[in-house]
């Protein structure tokens, strides 16, 4: 117990830099997948064809891989903003084709009455997305978005392999320095990962319950 | 078939210029990735005035002339396979388990194992393989498969009981009534038909343990990553490491896709009814908003669980 205690400003150091990878790459996952959504769902085969490209090939690389890329190839390419930038922008392009999945999702589970309704009452295309379409795909969007947040929140961790130092890191770090409590350590390493994916689970689950009413 | 119901069939005016768009786009795409060819093919000169060879001269891809580099890999890929072959063959078991202790009717056994399966679920891989390897010192080939097997286990588990639970409810009365006891109507009854339904999950989710036993990379077991990214370009020099790079994403994909293909087959071959239970993307019974008939059947890949 000790040993988390005197190591607690390591744990809170690498704490914090989870977060902001996991705030970081989650906006950038966000842009970037509501692009590649769009892309997918655009009338424009060429762009479709691209997007679906992309989302295969990424999805299918293993994520060790996406950053090993970035954190050793892009310096070699001499693109070299330091280890934190660099675990961000894996992190960003590996969940950024979930993020595009969740929302098409979504999108295609909002019934097609819905459409029709909203067209046969003279709703033009701008009116029936806004309208109708949209505020309901939105509400059918979070729970899966969430659960992406929450792999992402998991993913991190593979950064801590790549130099930068977060919790997994920290746990390395400390684990290393005190092998004689190396369960209590990863016991209270494993609580701060539960802070963050059991909390983003409970909003999920709320938000899912309001969603099943409405519907 | 109509293209979609948002806005009026096109005319000969709107085909045009959505088909001019298409070309643009396809000239914009294929323009983009040559300019982004040619400048990885581009020679380097570095900061001390050295020219490097461009990405895809030949002296960057003469290594893999030698025989010894495929052996190597081909070692790489039989390391990455049998760790997964292992990890899968204990997760579905333990993922059977795992749903039916959550779904029983005895709390004693039911919230231990709904606590249990929430705190793997929402702690790392990689922290799990770590922890294994610190505290039972199992070497990194055990720790790896250990942690797969309990993860994946605990994520089929859910799937299980998802499908169990979207059974209906005159499944289990049925069973009850024709005098089985509890145990063997969930065995005999509701387990065969929740698993025909959640195979393709199943198998997206043996996808995912797939890619995912490249982290065991980080507690030091020699498979495809670490023999192709590390070890190879550690040995033959630094200017092979892009080329390795290429070879090893290239071989991830192979593997990946194919099982991908597999998992949308067996999904087609169940048929809608294996689409309508997937526990993440809500069910979806037409789809008003994409005009593209590709849309529907790629529901069910587990997009949510990377």
């Amino acid at each position: 117990m000790d040993a988390i205690i005197e190591n607690l400003p390591v744990f809170l150091d690498g704490f914090r830099n989870t977060l902001g990878l996991l705030g970081l790459a989650g906006v950038g996952a966000l842009v970037l997948g509501v692009f590649i959504a769009a892309l997918r769902i655009s009338p424009v085969a060429s762009f479709r064809g691209f997007a679906t490209a992309y989302t295969e090939i990424v999805r299918n690389t293993p994520l060790t891989l996406v950053l090993f890329f970035c954190a050793f190839l892009l310096p070699y390419l001499q693109f070299s903003p330091g280890y934190f930038p660099l675990a961000v922008i894996g992190l960003t392009v590996y969940t950024s084709p979930f993020v595009a999945e969740a929302l098409r999702a979504g999108v295609n589970g909002v019934h097609v009455g819905q459409a029709e309704a909203a067209r046969s009452v003279g709703l033009t295309f701008g009116q029936t997305l806004t309208y109708v379409i949209m505020p309901q795909a939105v509400r059918m969007v979070i729970p899966p978005l969430i659960n992406v947040f929450i792999a992402l929140t998991k993913n991190t961790s593979v950064a801590g392999a790549f130099f930068v130092f977060e919790l997994f890191g920290a746990a390395r770090k400390i684990t290393n320095d005190r092998g004689d409590q190396v369960i209590a350590i990863l016991l209270a390493v494993a609580a701060f990962y539960l802070l963050i994916t059991i909390t983003l689970g409970l909003i999920a689950g709320r938000v899912e319950k309001k969603v099943a009413v409405l519907r | 078939m109509s293209l979609s119901v948002l806005y009026d069939a096109p005319g000969p005016k709107a085909r045009m210029r959505s088909r001019a768009i298409s070309v643009v786009g396809i000239i914009l795409i294929f323009g983009a990735l040559v300019l982004l060819v040619l400048a990885l093919g581009a020679p380097k000169t570095s900061a001390n005035g050295s020219v490097q060879p461009g990405l895809w001269d030949a002296s960057r891809w003469n290594v893999f002339t030698d025989v010894q580099v495929w052996r190597s890999l081909g070692q790489g890929v039989l390391a990455t396979l049998a760790m997964a072959g292992v990890a899968a063959a204990i997760a579905l078991p333990l993922g059977v388990l795992f749903s039916f202790g959550r779904a029983s009717d005895n709390p004693l056994i039911r919230v231990p194992s709904t606590v249990v399966l929430e705190f793997v679920r929402g702690m790392p891989v990689l922290l799990m393989m770590l922890f294994i390897l610190l505290v039972f010192s199992t070497g990194s080939f055990w720790a790896g498969v250990a942690a797969l097997a309990v993860y994946n286990g605990a994520i089929i588990g859910e799937a299980l009981r998802a499908g169990i639970k979207s059974l209906p409810r005159g499944q289990r009365e049925a069973g009850l009534a024709i005098g089985l006891t509890p145990i063997s109507t969930r065995m005999r009854i509701e387990f065969p038909q929740a698993f025909r339904q959640m195979l393709p999950i199943i198998i997206a989710q043996l996808v995912v343990l797939l890619k995912d036993t490249s982290l065991a990379f980080v507690v030091g077991y020699s498979e495809l990553l670490r023999v192709g990214v590390k070890n190879l370009p550690d040995f033959f020099g630094n200017r092979y490491s892009f080329s390795f790079f290429m070879v090893v994403l290239a071989i991830y994909l192979a593997m990946n896709l194919s099982l991908s293909w597999l998992a949308r087959v067996i999904a087609r071959r169940t048929g809608s009814k294996g689409r309508a239970v997937t526990p993440d993307a809500p069910s979806t019974p037409a789809n008003p908003l994409l005009a593209h008939p590709r849309a529907l059947g790629e529901q069910s890949e587990g997009g949510n669980s990377p």
